[in-house]
Order: structure tokens, then sequence, then C-alpha cells
């Protein structure tokens, strides 16, 4: 009888699990009317909350992107900041539907962690800032030899350093702390010369300094930190929903659409951007992903294109006025490459 | 009888006298207590140089040069780190805590939803400020009303999702709510559930002693940091997916068990400290067990260990930035949080929020501690030195 009993609540259980996971991504999130977006809890022009509470920043941009391509409304998205460590829990358990937390896409977490990367929206990777007046006439890293480097303990960060001074056989002065302010605290102090993290950070930090006019961001780079959002695995849709999300945006910058003309080049005669924006006659290229056929003018209209997204957060509408360097386009000496629409 | 008219007796009191100039008055202070010898003069000349050199800095970075509104970073920095100050400028960026301070006192509440949580503190103020004064007579109903009423309207109007208010998720919730709400549940819930497990140790029955001992001892052997992080990082993947408890609930239990496990030794502390012959005294008059405690045992205990118990609270309210690890953000949590807004990123700029958030847990921290003394010599009746 006890065991009949157990069977029953097992089956019940099973078949109650069973049925929560069959559903797709999408139906969830139609089903629910919103996106949940996972973002950091902080990091300047990637995902930090604004003077009203609103989470402002590209990766914060995406999630508003795949809302307004899912639902044609960039609104219809909620936040949950994610620390590094609950990040990938927090997708594997369904608690999110996208982690856009500016997280460097690995063979690792492809794999092994059962995520699935969708591209990279901001090449990223670790870089040096100096200060100029105790350091002058350096112009590259490896003229850095001897200096003494402020660096984040425990964090790849310092492993890529050693790396990169041993490998050009220079030596080099290490000041480590724990906690990134005390880092940037020493460094302004002037405790140590060179200050090492992602170039993205530098800029950030670099508006917190006493006299930011001092510090120069070297251009060497000693790290592929490719950062884009992750989805989970084992769902084609949404995968592709969030993949295309990205090129499209990608592709709305290189047919010059922007958030202010996208109502006007819905007429326009050029084929290729009546087809982006799904003003073909009998086109299917929305219906097939699972959204509606106008999706690319729900994305520019909510958030811009690629191009917007990024000067607004972080280039020079913002004031870290990070250059677009290899985030650029294609056409522009850049790594953005989108598939074509079509 | 003889009478007394000699001329020298006197017949009335010689009228009272102020003390000699040298030990009265400030002059006799200073010279007692700041000059008194070689050793009293060096202490009290460096003393002087201290504030002179400390005082004045702070006076004017916190008050004379700080900016107090302003629109972005521009108002914080100074012309080279692009903003309208001249070079050389150091003042607190009030500004930035302005600019945020909605975020600051709730997080990220919808603002249309704000007066929600800002009646609720009405209400809280409101009940709590008579219960606190002892000439304000109802304390059996106004207890009843803070205690069990407060929280079942806090919820209804915190939460929402019924009787018309939109539901309101407590992924939202932040700033000094947090701290707040989850200091006073804490606090609400470990003095009772202290007392319970306190006597429960104590118990002369077995399985109770042995519940008691094995929560105590439990939770008092790991840290609530990795009570939180367990919660908030393996707890999922247990739970079949689309079920998911919520984080402030995990944070809320967590913080009102630890605080109960640590009372309840406190509390403990107290009920040694009660002669035998008391308990002994109870017993003959007939009182029940329960009778014995709240009658004569525990009256007692409580008035002993009050230092220890408001101990436990202020260390409660300040462990909730704890919360942190889970992603809730509590007053110091939101504070770091917008460090990361670049439109505020200025060398002042975390000085400034770390020390707003600093004064307001000195505050509350502070009141507690003046109210717990006041109390305390209110309720020394035995003990009085």
């Amino acid at each position: 009888m006890k065991h009949i009993a157990i069977g029953i609540l097992g089956a019940a259980a099973l078949g109650w699990m069973a049925s929560a996971a069959s559903a797709t991504t999408l139906g969830d999130v139609k089903a629910k009317g919103f996106i949940q977006c996972g973002v950091s809890t902080g990091l300047a022009g990637f995902s930090a909350p604004d003077d009203k509470g609103d989470w402002k920043g590209i990766d914060a941009d995406f999630c508003r992107a795949v809302a307004a391509a899912v639902f044609g409304d960039g609104t219809k998205v909620k936040f949950t900041p994610l620390s590094a460590k609950e990040r990938f829990t927090a997708l594997q358990s369904g608690e999110i539907d996208i982690l856009s937390r500016n997280t460097t896409w690995t063979i690792n977490r492809d794999t092994a962690l059962g995520l699935n990367f969708i591209g990279v929206t901001y090449y990223d990777g670790q870089g040096f800032m100096i200060n100029a007046k105790k350091l002058p006439g350096v112009n590259s890293a490896l003229q850095l030899s001897g200096a003494a480097v402020c660096v984040q303990s425990g964090t790849t960060t310092e492993l890529n350093l050693a790396d990169y001074f041993k490998a050009n056989k220079m030596e080099y002065n290490p000041v480590v702390f724990e906690k990134l302010e005390e880092v940037n605290a020493a460094y302004d102090a002037g405790r140590c010369d060179v200050y090492t993290t992602d170039q993205s950070g530098l800029y950030g930090i670099r508006l917190t300094l006493s006299a930011p006019a001092d510090h120069v961001v070297l251009p060497e780079i000693i790290s592929k930190e490719p950062l884009g959002p992750a989805v989970r695995q084992g769902d084609d849709q949404w995968y592709h929903i969030v993949k295309w999300t990205y090129f499209a945006l990608l592709q709305a910058e290189e047919l010059g659409i922007t958030q202010a003309n996208v109502e006007e080049l819905k007429t326009s005669d050029n084929p290729e951007i009546k087809r982006v924006l799904g003003q073909e006659a009998e086109t299917k290229i929305g219906t097939d992903l699972g959204v509606s056929n106008d999706w690319v003018v729900n994305i520019v209209k909510a958030v811009g294109n690629y191009g917007e997204m990024f000067e607004r957060n972080v280039g020079t509408g913002s004031p870290l006025k990070i250059a677009r360097g290899i985030n650029a386009l294609w056409t522009k000496g850049g790594l953005q490459y989108a598939p074509p629409i079509r | 009888m003889q009478e007394h008219d000699t001329s020298w007796v006197r017949t009335e009191m010689a009228l009272a006298q102020q003390a000699p100039a040298g030990v009265r008055g400030p002059l006799a202070w200073v010279r007692k207590n700041l000059v008194g010898s070689v050793g009293d003069v060096i202490l009290t000349v460096l003393a002087i140089a201290l504030v002179v050199m400390i005082v004045p800095p702070i006076i004017n970075w916190a008050f004379i040069s700080a900016q107090w509104v302003g629109p972005d970073r521009t108002v914080c920095a100074t012309a080279a780190q692009g903003g309208i100050q001249p070079d050389g400028w150091s003042g607190a960026c009030w500004a930035f805590v302005n600019a945020k301070f909605g975020q600051l006192m709730l997080g990220r509440y919808p603002i249309e939803e704000r007066w929600r949580p800002i009646l609720v503190a009405i209400l809280f103020v409101v009940l709590l400020v008579p219960l606190l004064i002892p000439r304000v007579p109802r304390k059996g109903l106004n207890a009843i009303l803070l205690f069990l009423v407060l929280p079942i309207v806090a919820f209804v109007l915190l939460v929402g999702g019924m009787f018309g208010l939109p539901h309101v998720e407590t992924q939202l919730w932040g700033g000094l709510l947090v701290t707040l709400s989850l200091s006073f549940v804490g606090i609400a819930v470990s003095l009772p559930m202290g007392i319970v497990l306190a006597l429960g140790r104590r118990s002369k029955m077995p399985i109770v002693k042995t519940l008691c001992v094995i929560f105590i001892e439990f939770v008092r052997g790991i840290p609530l940091i990795t009570v939180l992080f367990f919660a908030s990082v393996m707890l999922p993947l247990f739970l079949p997916a689309g079920v998911s408890f919520d984080k402030y609930l995990r944070a809320l239990i967590g913080v009102s068990l630890f605080a109960a496990a640590y009372m309840a030794e406190v509390i403990r502390g107290g009920l040694q400290a009660i002669p035998k012959g008391q308990y002994e005294g109870a017993d003959s008059l007939g009182l029940g067990y329960w009778q014995k405690m709240t009658l004569i045992v525990l009256p007692q205990a409580l008035k002993l260990v009050i230092p220890g118990i408001v101990n436990t609270f202020i260390g409660m309210f300040k462990d909730t930035s704890l919360v942190i690890i889970i992603s809730m953000f509590d007053l110091l949590g939101v504070v770091k949080q917008n460090f990361a807004d670049a439109n505020w990123a200025t060398p002042q700029t975390a000085r400034s929020g770390l020390i707003f958030a600093a004064f307001v847990f000195w505050l509350f921290c502070f009141g507690m501690s003046r109210y717990s003394m006041y109390t305390e010599r209110r309720l020394d009746t035995g003990h009085k030195r």
C-alpha cells in the first residue's frame, strides 16, 4: 500500500515536471507576458540603474530588443540583477529567459554548462590604463617593464596579467587587492602606475579618478573577452529569436535604419530594406521565426539599431566615451557582421 | 532646663554659599580637566591640534563645498574631470544621494506605487511611537495592532495583487524598505522564538531539549552568508523547473531563524542568572510552569539581558546587508549598485553614497541603543547601583 502511494506520488511529480519542461520558452514568455532578463548587479554602460531605477545599458537594451521582437513592445521585460556566481544557475533553473550579463563566451560555458551563446554584443578584452604623468612617453604595454600594476585578486585578469608579462619577458610588481573599490582607490592614490581590467571597465573607472585627463588607456588588448547574451540549450526556436534579434540590430545599422527614420523607410524602394522591415508582399521571415513580420521595425523603434544602442550607452552619447573600435560594423573595419536577413 | 540666651549660638542657619571660585565655573573645570598636569597639557594641545586639523576640512567637505542638487555628474566633477567645478574642488556629492533618494529608500519599487510603502511606513511609526512611550495607555491593543494587524496590512499593501492593487514582486523591493522590513520581522519573530528556544533548552523534557539544542547549535554553527548563498544558488537546482521560492522570503526566513538562535542563548543567560529560590518560591505558591515563567522568572531574566537583546537586534539590523549575496539590495546594496551609473561616476560619488548609508545605519542603531538604555534605567528596580 505504502509503495503504491509512493509510486503514484512519484509518477504525478514526474508528470508535472515533464509538463512544466515541455512548454517552449517562447510559449512560456508569451503566456506570462514579459521576458525575464538576467543582468549584472551594476556595470557602467552595460546594466546600471538610472535615477528612476530603470536599467540602462547595452545588456539591458538587448533584452528590450528581444521583448520588442516578441511582443512589439520593448517595455515588456523584467530585470533580475544577478551576481557572477548566480548567473548560470538562474538560467539553467528557468528563473530567467535570457542571460544578458556581460558574460564571456567560452567553450566550457557553451557545452558543459548547458548554455547557448547567441553572438557577441560587445568585443571586450583586458587592457591597461596608465598614469601618463608618472610614465611619460609610454604608449604601448610592451614598455611597462618594471611597473607596479594594480589588479583585483582571484580573477582571470590576474592570471592573464602574469601570462602576458611572462610571455614578453618583462618584470612587473603586482599590487593586489580583494575589492574593486580598493583597487580604484589605490590606483587613484598613485600606489601603482598601471591599472589592468577589462577595457570597457577601464573607461568607467577613469571617470571616478581625480584627474582623468592624466590617465591613458593603452591600445593593447591581452585577452579575448567576447561578451554576449546566452539562452538555455535545447530550445532552438527561442535561441533563433534571440540570435536574430541581435543580427537584426546589426543589419539595421548596416542599412542605415534608425529609430528616427524607421517609419519613413517602411515605404523605401530599396528591396533589402523592404525585406528586412517586413514590407515585402507575402513575406514569411518574421512568422517563420515565431514573431510578427514587422519585428525589425519593433526592435528599432524600441532601442534603435546596434550603433545607436552602442553610442547611447557606452559611446559618445554617454559619459564613458568608448570608441567603437573592433565593435564597429565589418564595413567599417570592425568585427560586427550579420548574416543576411532573407 | 536652661535657656539658650548666650549670644554666640546662632538661631538661624547660615546662608548657603557658593563654592570658592577656584573649584567652580568653567575656568576651574578647565584647570582640573585639561591642564591639571604636564601630561594633561600635552594631551590637551595634541587633541586640540587634531580637532583643528580634522574638523574644518570635514565641515567644508560635507557642507560648505558640498553639492546638494544637480542633474548629473557634472555638478560633482571638476573641470578636469569633465564637470563644472573649479579645479581643486572637493566636496560631498549629495546631489547623487538626492537624485537616487527614492531608490535608496524603496529600491526599484514602481514609482506610481510608491505611496504604498510610504503609507506602511507612516502606519508603522504611528503604531510604534506610542508603544515606546511608557505613559501612553492601551499598550495591549497597541501591541496587537503593531505585531498582528500591521504585518497583514503591510503584506497586502506592499505585495499587492489583491483589492485592486497591482502586484509588486519582492525583486523590485530594495533600499531602506528591505533593511527595515527584514529587521522588523527578524526582531518580531526572533524574540518570542528565542524565548521559547531558551526555555526549551532548559526544559527537563528530553525530546524538546534535544530539538532546541540541535536547532540552536546547528544554526549558530554556520554563517548566515552560507545559508543565504545556499538558498539562492543550490535550492533552485533541486526544485522542479518553474517552481521558485521568493528570494525575499528566503532571506526573511534565514535572518529570522538566525536571530532566534542567537536570541535564545542571550535569554538563556538571563534565565541562568535567576536564583533557584525564585523558581522554588513560585512552585511553593502553586504556580504552574507557564505562570511561573511569565509571572516570576521571565520578567526578571529579560530585564537582566536587555543589553544582550538589543545587541542582537543591532547586529541583525546590520547583517541584513548580507542579502546582497542573493542579489537583494538593501540600503547599502542600492548605494553600491548606483556607483555603476556612469551619469554619476565622479571621485566624490562613492564617498558621499557610503557616508550617507553609514549615517542612516548609525541613526537607527544609535536610536535602538539609546532606547534600550532608557528602558534599562526605567526597569532597574532590583539591581540599582
